[in-house]
């Protein structure tokens, strides 16, 4: 699968052209949580969105349980997105500021319809139980929330409408640590109850690390490298992969020297 | 040209800050964000300040840069050799800002100036404390640009910000930070948005000005590894105190307050030591920050505590010394 973006500049009539995706081929295995690591500006995002059917790929294509996505009419994928779902990165630029909680978590299901407004609301009340907030929140708004609060109303939001597979955009990477291990395993405990199927990205290969059983790695538009994590962090093959492994090691190696878990 | 800050010998510390206490006041109800947080830095050290968000770093941070909304309550002093600094009036504040004490914010593409070139904006800084002539102040700041291993210095002075990468831009607001040879930088949540390779490069520039120049460097993270191979001290930040402080290897090998424990047992481990490990659940410090805005008294830290006894509910563990050099806040520290 291929993505280019052709950006016009204003001011000339040159235009740049920026190879985001490269001929790129991923599998993710159902109910397992795969990792996509690489640095900023690798294509990760760019991925994402194609995944999501946000963008259209220019080449190649996506298949989500055997319907090729990405050449879907409309209508065919109003049916097809409440399986797919997303939670980004920013929590505070993905909720809307003048919405109370319980009308973020339910606006998915008011979308789908054939709901009563007390549905709705009892229903928002248990979606937030079940990520760990309280429902007499229901009425605060966002911004009366911290980040790893209004990360978790953002996965409330996402699990809604029961979706297979959840995209995780960076979702952790502005958390501090003691929230994003809380987030991890709410993302573990989840992926049990509902099946879910996740694809973490994240530029944070000591995180995805602890938690992702198949990690693919980006680099420059292409996937490198993927496997299991046993093999990318046992036998890395790639040189990317190695260097990505190398600015961790040299962390950690610091980190026990200073006598850090030892 | 500035001389860096030295102590004259018999030497009190470069900072210290003592009993600093800030409320935020809202509209309805005032919001504690310091109580009584008190520290040294010595010349040319570097401290870490590890803490979550909403623990009180970036406020302790403000304060010693005379940063603080103006509504806000502010007691305790800072004093920079021996100056108490916060009652001084904006025009002395700004006399030591930039000059003496000096800051790198977490998001440099945000803190430079869009319309301006950023070699100027570096010049700007040397404008405003020393006197010398445009000529003089472009060959420092090429020459600080370089000190930050910025190749092709000249062509970088010319640049804008929305021409540089996100490591570029660090470099530049670290150049802008020590362009005035500061006794104290201060570097908020500093490389937080950037990969791994590239964060490990900005922290040995830091280390590097922070050796060349001699300038104490004050490190707000909330990622204890970090600190490991990079500082010297640690002060561990929960709920507006300091619950913990000692030197970086002593802390880190034998942690004293439960907090402290529980953030490390968090620390990123090098995956291949996870590699065999099933897909377990994190050793996660279960409730957050927040529960302990509902306390009146006890220990900020014992509704979340796994150590907690009796007395942590109805008293503030004072500040204890279990050996030089190192600080807790836990009445449960020797179990």
């Amino acid at each position: 699968m291929s993505k280019r973006y052709v950006q016009r500049s204003p001011f000339s009539r040159k235009k740049f052209v920026i190879d985001a995706l490269i001929d790129v081929d991923l599998e993710i295995a159902p109910k397992c949580m795969t990792a996509l690591v690489g640095e900023s500006g690798c294509g990760k995002s760019t991925l994402a969105s194609c995944l999501v059917m946000l963008e259209r790929p220019d080449r190649g294509g996506i298949w989500f349980e055997g319907n090729e996505v990405s050449r879907c009419d409309a209508a065919e994928l109003a049916v097809l997105r409440p399986r797919l779902q997303m939670v980004f990165q920013d929590s505070a630029g993905a909720l809307n500021p003048r919405f109370t909680a319980g009308q973020i978590v339910a606006e998915p299901l008011e979308i789908q319809g054939g709901e009563s407004a007390k549905n709705l609301r009892s229903r928002a009340g248990e979606l937030m139980e079940e990520v760990g907030l309280s429902a007499d929140w229901i009425d605060r708004r966002p911004l009366e929330f911290s980040g790893g609060q209004r990360q978790r109303l953002a996965i409330a939001r996402a699990i809604a409408l029961k979706p297979a597979f959840l995209v995780l955009d960076e979702s952790l990477s502005g958390l501090d640590l003691s929230t994003q291990a809380q987030i991890l395993n709410l993302l573990l405990d989840l992926k049990t109850v509902h099946s879910l199927t996740y694809l973490l990205i994240s530029h944070d290969l000591s995180l995805v690390g602890q938690i992702a059983e198949f990690v693919a790695v980006m680099h420059q538009g292409r996937i490198v490298e993927q496997g299991t994590r046993q093999e990318i962090f046992g036998q890395p093959q790639h040189a990317h992969t190695r260097d990505l492994l190398n600015s961790c090691r040299v962390m950690e190696s610091a980190f026990h020297t200073a006598g850090g878990r030892s | 040209m500035w001389t860096p800050d030295t102590v004259p010998s018999g030497a009190s510390p470069l900072l210290s800050v003592r009993g600093l206490t800030v409320n935020y006041s809202g509209d309805r109800q005032s919001v504690s964000a310091l109580s009584g947080v008190s520290l040294d830095l010595a010349p040319g050290e570097i401290v870490g300040i590890v803490g979550e968000s909403g623990s009180g770093k970036s406020t302790l941070a403000l304060s010693i840069l005379g940063l603080l909304p103006a509504k806000t309550s502010v007691a305790g002093s800072i004093r920079l050799h021996d100056k108490d600094l916060l009652p001084m009036d904006e025009s002395s504040w700004r006399a030591i800002r930039g000059a003496r004490i000096s800051m790198i914010f977490q998001e440099p593409g945000l803190a430079l100036s869009p319309v301006m070139r950023v070699g100027d904006q570096i010049a700007e800084v040397i404008r405003a404390h020393r006197p010398g002539s445009r000529q003089a102040r472009k060959r420092e700041s090429e020459a600080l640009l370089s000190e930050v291993r910025l190749a092709d210095a000249e062509r970088i002075y010319q640049a804008y910000p929305h021409q540089l990468s996100g490591g570029q831009l660090h470099r530049v607001a670290i150049a802008q930070a020590v362009a005035c040879r500061p006794g104290v930088v201060i570097a908020d949540e500093a490389t937080r948005s950037l990969d791994g390779t590239i964060q490990a490069e900005i922290m040995e520039v830091l280390r590097e000005v922070n050796r060349k120049f001699g300038s104490a460097l004050v490190f707000i993270t909330h990622n204890p590894a970090l600190l490991a191979g990079f500082a010297d001290r640690v002060l561990v930040m929960y709920a507006g105190r300091i619950v913990e402080e000692g030197p970086v290897t002593e802390v880190f090998r034998r942690p004293l307050h439960p907090y402290t424990k529980g953030l490390l047992r968090l620390a990123p481990r090098y995956p291949q030591q996870a590699a065999g490990l099933a897909q377990d659940r994190l050793p996660a410090i279960p409730g957050s920050l927040t529960d302990a805005d509902r306390l009146t008294q006890g220990c900020v830290f014992e509704p979340r505590c796994s150590a907690r006894t009796a007395v942590c509910s109805s008293e503030f563990p004072n500040q204890a010394t279990p050996e030089p050099g190192r600080r807790v806040s836990c009445f449960n520290y020797g179990n």
